[in-house]
């Protein structure tokens, strides 16, 4: 093969990127698939293909139906809650105010602290005997002191619970892409329409919102994955319970795969969310796309 | 149609400076078409922006149509706004652009279609109502930009600087479409534009600004020919007037007045010149040269040389030209303002 200088130096800083894409995605990715058809246990050796019998035996578990459920609720609950809070957000950080650097600084802050510590420090907030949440309704008389809620130990104010926690964490990167889109429109196109008769809610929802559509597509695209894919707020505040009732797929695929150590049949409750994400992915690539030409 | 009034109009961006705009005292008629004139800097976008409600003033009033608006919001004012940027609303149609102020302003929905319909036909756009802002060349936005501001039929036009996006071409024959516009729908309109060749074309009156003041308002013909100081005596005219120094007088010709000494009949003043650089553009001749002799031997002057004057103008040649007395301008040094006849030591 004869490469000149160039290419081969091109091939050579290209290398590590495509190696690291490989050994910590491409590997995983394939080995997923590969698991998820064969009989694999932690701990075993040797390895049986068996076809599709664990997505069979995956599809007919009423835990995995719950989960596969759960994930789209708690997916769209926390998105719809963050869009909304993320485009309020942006409004009022788009103007001049005293302190407004200060103000950014913190709506960024749960975005930039790890998120164990964060949902560590939710799961105190909604603790069943310490909850702060809970001290502050029975001081105000709004709870009785032994009949206060469960945040984390009844079905609905669990899912609640989580669905809040993750918004929160989410919050701020939907609120810097909108607060960017929001920015990018000139200043003259909304003063046009103040000039035109429109008061805030018209121009608002008739001139600004549909102008940040593409950006708040992206948002969304990034969100839905990002919270699609994600167990840590459900791992640390609940483990899936109480009796699954929070259980999500990817909370699931580790706790049957890693916990359980039946690494088969954890593979191929991940495997579930290759196609889901692939769909939405182009839904919403195809929605920004559209957008754009118009 | 209305009158537009400001009183002691004034605008400070930071405490303690200078304000962009600074107690003017204005007053538009009833359908004219003025023109604020003045550089980068001057306010006269500012001032437009107070008089539509988008700025708020640091004090003064604005009067549209005898009524006091200062503290109403743009959209209870009666006003129509072309932006340099046009601002159409790149997610709608035109024909949905052009209604939005009549959707906005609540006018019944079964008017729409007839005023649309109206106002593009106005402006020539009615084949273009179904496509999007993007789809359309700088020409065809500008006049959209136009047909949603005259659409609900405004009680004044602002423009704000409305050609300086189109190139050098169509801007002389969008301004010429702009004037027979306002001709025919005779709203009052303030016209923004630092260029004074639309000015003088489009204004029926021109206000001159500098430093957030009025320095003159009158015709293109006054503001050209009767400056009211030397600011407006050399922001306007291409190139701009010659000013000579003598004691405390100033005195002023416009280079078109700069003539071959054998073409100034009557009394005149002979300038001897050495030609240092000459402009060939066709219809005329820019020629600069130093003068020779006398007090202001090696001042810099400006002459214009119409085609139709045969002399040859050739670069260290020496040329004796004169400028006829009654062309000739005077202003006080001190206050750079403009003052009758005076003695002027030309020798």
């Amino acid at each position: 093969m004869a490469l000149n200088a160039s290419a081969r130096l091109g091939v050579a800083m290209f290398a590590p990127a495509l190696l690291y894409i490989a050994a910590l995605v491409g590997l995983p990715l394939a080995l997923a698939f590969i698991y998820s058809v064969g009989d694999v246990r932690v701990g075993s050796v040797g390895y049986h293909f068996v076809g599709l019998d664990n997505f069979r035996s995956v599809l007919q578990s009423p835990t995995f139906r719950r989960s596969l459920a759960n994930s789209f609720v708690f997916t769209v609950s926390t998105q719809v809650i963050v869009i909304v809070c993320a485009n309020l957000l942006a409004l009022a950080l788009r103007d001049r105010f005293r302190g407004r650097g200060l103000v950014r600084f913190l709506v960024l802050l749960p975005w930039v602290a790890p998120i164990s510590l964060g949902a560590i420090g939710w799961k105190w907030i909604f603790d069943s005997i310490y909850s702060v949440v809970n001290w502050g309704l029975v001081h105000l008389h709004l709870v009785k002191p032994f009949d206060a809620p469960m945040w984390l130990g009844e079905p609905r104010l669990a899912m609640a619970s989580v669905i809040l926690v993750h918004a929160w964490r989410m919050l701020p990167f939907s609120t810097v892409i909108l607060l960017a889109g929001l920015t990018s429109i000139p200043k003259d196109i909304p003063e046009s329409a103040s000039v035109d008769g429109a008061g805030f809610w018209r121009s608002y929802f008739e001139i600004i919102l549909p102008m940040m559509r593409p950006i708040i597509n992206v948002a969304i695209l990034f969100g839905v994955i990002f919270t699609f894919t994600d167990m840590t707020v459900v791992y640390i505040l609940t483990r899936g319970g109480p009796y699954d009732t929070t259980q999500v797929l990817p909370s699931l695929a580790f706790f049957t795969g890693i916990l359980g150590s039946d690494l088969a049949e954890g593979a191929a409750i991940s495997v579930f969310l290759v196609p889901i994400l692939a769909v939405i992915a182009v839904l919403m690539l195809r929605v920004a796309h559209r957008a754009e030409v118009v | 149609m209305a009158v537009v009034e400001t009183r002691k109009l004034t605008k400070i961006f930071t405490q303690g400076e200078l304000g962009a705009v600074n107690e003017v005292d204005l007053l538009v008629r009833e359908g004219e078409f003025l023109v604020f004139l003045g550089p980068s800097g001057s306010g006269k976008t500012t001032l437009l922006r107070m008089i539509a409600g988008l700025e708020e003033p640091t004090h003064g009033e604005v009067l549209i149509g005898g009524r006091e608006v200062t503290r109403l919001p743009p959209r209870d004012r009666g006003i129509a706004m072309v932006f340099q940027s046009y601002a159409l609303y790149p997610h709608l149609s035109v024909r949905k652009n052009i209604a939005f102020p009549l959707k906005a302003q609540k006018v019944p929905r079964e008017k729409h279609a007839a005023k649309v319909e109206w106002a593009s036909s106005l402006l020539g756009i009615g084949h273009l109502l179904d496509r999007r802002p993007r789809e359309l060349s700088g020409g065809e936005r500008q006049r959209v930009a136009l047909a949603r501001a005259i659409v609900r039929e405004p009680q004044v036009f602002l423009l704000d600087e409305p050609l300086s996006n189109l190139d050098a071409k169509l801007r002389a024959s969008a301004r010429e479409e702009l004037s027979r516009f306002h001709k025919r729908v005779g709203t009052t309109t303030i016209y923004v534009t630092h260029d004074q060749v639309e000015a003088m074309a489009m204004g029926e009156r021109v206000a001159v600004l500098a430093q957030g003041v009025v320095r003159q308002i009158g015709s293109p013909r006054e503001v050209y020919d009767e400056p009211a100081d030397t600011f407006v005596a050399t922001f306007l005219g291409s190139p701009p007037m010659n000013l000579m120094e003598a004691g405390d007088v100033i005195a002023g010709f416009r280079p078109e007045h700069l003539l071959p000494a054998k073409m100034v009949p009557g009394p005149a003043v002979p300038l001897r010149l050495r030609i240092s650089n000459v402009e060939y553009l066709g219809a005329e001749r820019i020629v600069y040269g130093l003068l020779r002799g006398g007090r202001f031997d090696g001042q810099r002057v400006i002459a214009r040389i119409p085609a139709t004057v045969p002399a040859p103008f050739a670069l260290d040649e020496v040329h004796d030209l004169a400028v006829a007395e009654a062309e000739l301008k005077y202003f006080d040094r001190a206050s750079g303002k403009r003052t009758g006849r005076r003695e002027f030591a030309w020798r």
